[in-house]
């Protein structure tokens, strides 16, 4: 929180105030310093909150309209998107918004991992953000069940099979899940359930992600800390917000490109058909988003070791502030961690592309590679890094290479000389 | 406290902690319970635990799918050179050892449950480079017996309780 104290300009606001402190709630908002330095990369932060928002209003009112009954649900979507006025909208903003939310949430924490945002002393807003990541996969893959179409049907008899990898108790933790002793009507109303509860839990967890953010601020593209509050940071209000809102107009652009022009290419064409569970459709293939650790399930040739090999991916996420021992923040200043951290990228795309491929020939030796290269980038490439990597200097502070850089750099110190000796 | 060595004895309060603790820990337990029970298999579902089916068109060589408890069950009436296929396998050759001989009681036919045991999805019948089941999803190969042959499933296809309850008629569960 700021260090200044807050009083309310009117009488009712101090008598308000002095009974439940919204006003210096929202006066630490307003106000708060933020590196005047940051880039387009942090504007996703608020984006998210758009996405999650966006998600939640209309998934309200599709509840309004959905059947969550095994032989109902697939209809009463069909009926959202003919009779129901602007269902069809609501329908596509909510089905096209999960994988904006995604696209936002991707680009979110690979912003966190150039200018490695997940170090001390910022750990605990790293790993809120990774179970909010979990949770955002669960919400999606329990949404993506609820039309009950093939995909549908299939994607939750796979991902639902995962628990039955687990020794002993594998079966029947499958069956509670499923309520029967298969994906049916029980395991629809749950995941409805469910479904409407984790916006909610992401909607508490992203308060927590807040506050602990504003306990150490923002970090930057230089990823220095503050050095005088007066020169290195911008009040929040207007200057983020501001930048905030204008990339999220670009950001709706793309959003309505999907809605409007291309609604059903992030889907597949099976979810239109309902399911069926006699026949599974010729080519399973999770939703984009999940590609990768798809394919890093299907390239161990073990149930149960595929399924910790995927679930690892993700958690090791988590341990990431440990794993990478370098004490320099930013990737401006690692050269080496800068060339990884793009092969890196490719290889996380490359698990994308071959996840949506059958798991044959090249393509499952590609993502043998991929994998091991994954879990190697964080095991040891990272660790190693830390101790070998010479590092190119840091700035003295956030302002010096705004003011132009090394030209000026005599001039910021003087000028902290200066400083120095008023004090 | 002022008497240090009463700190190490066991007192009354101590034993009221640990007896209010572990009532206290009984009573959430058993509050949880139901909450978490309510979602295993319900009376209804389990009540729909037999199917009969009427096998007497089925010829040679044809097979039949049909719902039990939600789950697709294979019925298949093998051809003498599938029922020879599949009994001259080595069995020291085999991902998860069992004869034919246990899988199909009676050699003409196999009943098994269609699931692919890797990750639940439904093979399709006399496909996959052992003639017998091949799963789309993730590439695993089954033999004329629905044994695991190749690819990433662990075990053989499962084989549902069931008995012939006249010539014409299987009763499966």
């Amino acid at each position: 929180m700021s260090d200044h104290e807050y009083t309310p300009s009117s009488k009712f606001g101090k008598w308000f105030n002095d009974r439940l402190p919204l006003l210096t709630l929202a006066n630490h908002l307003t106000d708060y310093p933020t590196p005047k330095n940051l880039n387009y990369w942090w504007t996703f932060g608020g984006i998210l909150t758009f996405c999650l928002i966006t998600q939640i209003v209309t998934g309200l009112v599709l509840a309004m309209h959905y059947i969550a009954h095994a032989d109902m649900a697939f209809s009463s979507v069909e009926h959202i998107m003919r009779d129901v006025n602007y269902g069809w909208l609501l329908r596509y903003v909510h089905a096209n918004g999960a994988s904006m939310f995604f696209l936002a949430v991707y680009i979110h924490i690979f912003r966190s991992l150039f200018y490695g945002s997940y170090k001390s002393p910022r750990e605990i807003i790293w790993i809120l953000g990774i179970i909010i990541y979990l949770l955002m996969m669960a919400a999606a893959f329990m949404g993506y069940v609820l039309p009950w179409g093939q995909m549908s049907f299939w994607g939750a008899t796979v991902i639902t099979n995962l628990f039955s990898a687990i020794p002993l108790v594998g079966e029947s933790i499958t069956t509670w899940l499923w309520g029967g002793y298969s994906v049916d009507n029980p395991t629809l109303t749950r995941f409805f359930t469910l479904h409407y509860l984790i916006p909610f839990l992401i909607l508490g967890l992203v308060v927590l992600h807040i506050w602990a953010l504003h306990v150490p601020g923002n970090n930057n593209p230089v990823g220095i800390d503050i050095k005088k509050p007066s020169k290195d940071t911008v009040p929040f209000h207007p200057y983020i917000v501001i930048k905030d809102a204008f990339a999220l107009l670009m950001f709706c652009i793309v959003f309505a490109l999907f809605v409007f022009y291309q609604p059903n290419i992030l889907g597949h064409a099976d979810n239109y058909i309902e399911a069926d569970p006699l026949v599974t459709p010729a080519h399973i293939v999770p939703e984009w988003y999940l590609l990768p650790f798809y394919a890093i399930l299907r390239s161990v040739p073990d149930k149960l070791m595929g399924v910790v090999a995927m679930l690892s991916a993700i958690l090791i996420l988590a341990a990431l502030p440990w794993l990478d021992t370098s004490k320099v923040r930013s990737a401006v200043f690692r050269p080496l961690f800068r060339q990884f951290y793009w092969i890196l990228v490719a290889d996380v795309l490359i698990l994308g592309y071959v996840g949506a491929m059958p798991a044959e020939g090249l393509y499952l030796l590609i993502a043998r590679v991929a994998t091991a290269y994954y879990f190697a980038h964080f095991l040891i490439i990272l660790p190693v890094l830390g101790w070998k990597e010479k590092t190119t200097p840091l700035p003295l502070s956030i302002t010096e290479p705004v003011l132009g850089g090394s030209p000026n750099l005599a001039a910021a110190r003087s000028d902290e000389k200066i400083e120095n000796i008023i004090k | 406290m002022s008497d240090h060595k009463d700190e190490k004895k066991t007192n009354r309060r101590d034993f009221l902690f640990t007896a209010t603790a572990a009532a206290g820990a009984v009573g959430v337990g058993a509050a949880v319970w139901p909450l978490v029970d309510q979602m295993n298999p319900d009376a209804s579902v389990k009540a729909l635990a037999s199917t009969e089916v009427d096998v007497s068109s089925m010829q040679p060589g044809q097979s039949l799918t049909v719902l039990w408890r939600g789950k697709p069950v294979f019925i298949k009436r093998r051809t003498n050179d599938e029922i020879k296929k599949a009994r001259s396998v080595d069995i020291n050759d085999l991902k998860h050892p069992e004869k034919d001989e246990d899988r199909a009681k009676n050699p003409e036919w196999l009943v098994m449950l269609g699931i692919c045991t890797h990750l639940g999805c439904v093979p399709l019948t006399d496909k996959g480079d052992y003639d017998g089941w091949f799963c789309p999803c993730h590439g695993s190969h089954y033999d004329t017996s629905g044994r695991i042959r190749k690819g990433p499933a662990p075990t053989n296809m499962e084989i549902p309780k069931y008995e012939f309850v006249n010539t014409n008629t299987i009763k499966i569960g």
